[in-house]
């Protein structure tokens, strides 16, 4: 567990019971040398740099928000911000370029976002339960696997989970994208998932023990609670991962009633070859608006998700 | 720990159990398999079944509609005279190589100039860290598109200034550094990581160091770089792992064909076109596997190497 909480007071209301060795942090000392004028020239120095790099960074993005909202011409005259009119008709004619309006590849990515988070949320938690409090015959050797696969390329097993999926008759259905998360195949999140459980004061399971609790039990009323910020990081990381995925609806999403919003913007841009980039734009901005949304209010969690993973 | 470390810690646990650990060795092994249930059948039918599959359909001729044909090592002959797969792997090694380093590089500067408790931190974050969120979409794909076209935002900044820039994405010379560019702009992940492990580095080690007169380079090198050893090595292994699957972003600025001139010819944009755009699914097994054992060969030369440079406080 890392100590990002002493940078940001929001981060504090996640931090989980998972280190009980939280080191303060020790650099109070810096302050003394605040005030003189080297530090604050030093200072000042370091925010022009961050400012730069932040604005280049962002530039593009800022940039792509601001041409949807202009003629189309513009995009490849006007290397500006500054908006004259605003022309929304980037959007409606964007919103109907396709063979469907794009709300319905929105639900159609939705559907497959909610199946795939209830699918992680579900079969990582149980595993997670079983590698963290559980003892049983071979549960190293199995952890180890699990590990392993974390590092496991998708093209090793794609071909015949094409071949599999294709002869029981689910190619052009949501079923190939959401059955592996139901199976836990996001060690990733098992993983995670494991690393908070064993935060969790083992206390908490005994007493629920003495208390007659079977394992069930203990899972859905002792732990699962407990684990909620894990949850909570499992969702929002299942979330974007989700959305963005490009890959595995190109393989089994052909039929364009079925088309999750990656390949139906694939098909956008195949369409048009380049001559209304105004209305792609728009589209494109249309489809990263729900992970932007996430990023705005999830942002503790992600944070807290990825150094976690990383650290401990 | 993370990943890594739980795993090479697997290796040094399995000796000889604590008093501790025997007294308390009652198992739950029903409740345990019945938890790991799903996972359980995901590791056979998911993972471990479709890799035994893949690799027996790699000795084969399969095209999806008649059944595998057994044909030995024909496949990994054909691999070896496929200049184009030569050229995929070229693109893809290329890219790994370069990006990588660099976006790290990228990471760790970043963090360190965030992590002297500088004000504003969490809005420097976000605005360091949003990219990484949406790098991986199509629309940013697209975006790189334009801005790398010959009239796009690029050439329009560069005009500016009078300069009449190339078509980045057209011209075979540039349009992998373009895709690489993409690559470095979602430092902020591995930053977090970054900014996450300077945070556990006391800071009196630096305090020492000023009173003994170390330069900044010496802090750098002396403290920063081993005690931030095993996270440099984390993101490293994971990034590279990662950076090998690369394949939406060439797919998409290259309109699916890798081009120009095959320049944006990724190993896996090479893949998906056998399998799954000429059904030629034997082969795309056979280079699956050989995506696996080079990334395999990677992880275990990093692993081998971090003895000489990842330094382990505990």
């Amino acid at each position: 567990m890392t100590n990002l909480q002493t940078a940001s007071p929001e981060t504090k209301t996640v931090a989980a019971p998972i280190s009980p060795e939280k080191k303060p942090k020790v650099r109070e000392s810096m302050g003394s040398l605040a005030f003189s004028r080297r530090a604050r020239a030093r200072a000042i120095t370091k925010h022009i740099i961050l400012i730069a790099c932040g604005a280049i960074m962002i530039y593009p993005l800022l940039w792509m928000v601001v041409s949807s909202l202009r003629p189309n011409d513009l995009i490849f005259k006007d290397p500006g911000l500054w908006l004259n009119t605003l022309d929304l008709s980037n959007y409606s004619s964007g919103w109907s370029a396709l063979t469907h309006p794009f709300g319905h590849y929105m639900l159609n990515s939705a559907i497959v976002v909610i199946g795939c988070i209830l699918g992680n949320l579900i079969s990582c938690s149980m595993a997670a339960y079983a590698f963290a409090r559980l003892k049983f015959t071979a549960s190293k050797l199995f952890f180890g696997i699990m590990l392993l696969t974390l590092m496991l390329p998708f093209h090793v097993v794609v071909v015949p989970q094409y071949v599999l999926f294709s002869q029981i008759g689910w190619v052009n259905t949501f079923w190939p994208l959401i059955v592996p998360k139901l199976l836990a195949t996001d060690a990733f999140f098992v993983f995670l998932m494991v690393q908070f459980i064993r935060g969790i004061p083992k206390d908490l399971d005994e007493a629920a023990r003495i208390d007659g609790a079977g394992h069930p039990r203990i899972f859905l009323r002792v732990i699962l609670p407990l684990m909620v910020p894990a949850l909570a990081t499992t969702t929002i990381f299942t979330f974007i991962w989700t959305w963005n995925d490009f890959f595995s609806s190109l393989i089994y999403l052909t039929d364009p009633d079925m088309f999750t919003v990656p390949v139906a913007l694939r098909a956008f841009v195949d369409s048009q070859a380049g001559t209304s980039w105004g209305s792609l734009f728009a589209m494109s901005i249309v489809s990263l608006l729900p992970v932007f949304l996430i990023f705005l209010f999830g942002q503790r969690f992600l944070i807290k998700g990825i150094a976690t993973t990383g650290i401990k | 720990m993370s990943a890594l470390g739980e795993l090479s810690k697997m290796k040094r646990r399995t000796g000889a159990k604590s008093a501790a650990e025997k007294r308390d060795d009652r198992r739950d092994n029903k409740a345990a398999y019945i938890f790991l249930i799903p996972w359980l059948i995901g590791l056979l039918f998911i993972t471990i079944g479709p890799m035994v599959a893949s690799l027996y359909l790699s000795f084969t001729d399969y095209n999806l509609l008649q059944a595998p044909n057994w044909t030995g090592l024909d496949n990994f002959a054909r691999m070896l005279r496929d200049t184009r797969l030569h050229n995929s792997l070229g693109v893809t090694f290329t890219y790994v190589l370069v990006g990588v380093p660099v976006q790290l590089a990228v990471a760790l500067l970043i963090a360190m100039v965030l992590d002297k408790g500088i004000r504003g931190l969490p809005f420097y974050r976000s605005v360091f860290y949003l990219p990484s969120l949406l790098g991986g979409s199509v629309a940013i794909a697209i975006l790189w598109k334009q801005i790398f076209g010959t009239t796009g935002l690029v050439n329009q900044l560069l005009a500016m200034i009078g300069i009449q820039g190339p078509g980045w994405i057209s011209d075979p010379n540039t349009a992998l550094g373009s895709i690489i560019l993409l690559h470095v702009w979602t430092f902020g992940a591995p930053m977090i990581i970054f900014l996450a492990g300077l945070r556990q580095i006391p800071a009196m080690y630096y305090e020492a160091a000023s009173v003994d007169g170390a330069s900044p380079w010496q802090k750098f090198a002396k403290i920063t770089i081993p005690l931030l050893s095993p996270i440099i090595f984390f993101n490293l292994v994971l990034q590279i792992i990662g950076s090998f699957q690369a394949f939406t972003q060439a797919f998409i600025v290259s309109g699916g064909n890798g081009g120009p001139s095959d320049s944006t010819m990724f190993f896996t944009l090479y893949l998906y076109q056998k399998g799954f755009g000429q059904f030629d699914m034997g082969y795309a097994s056979a280079m699956a596997w050989v995506l696996l054992i080079i990334i395999g060969v990677f992880t275990a030369i990093n692993f081998v190497v971090s003895k000489y440079w990842v330094f382990y406080d505990d």
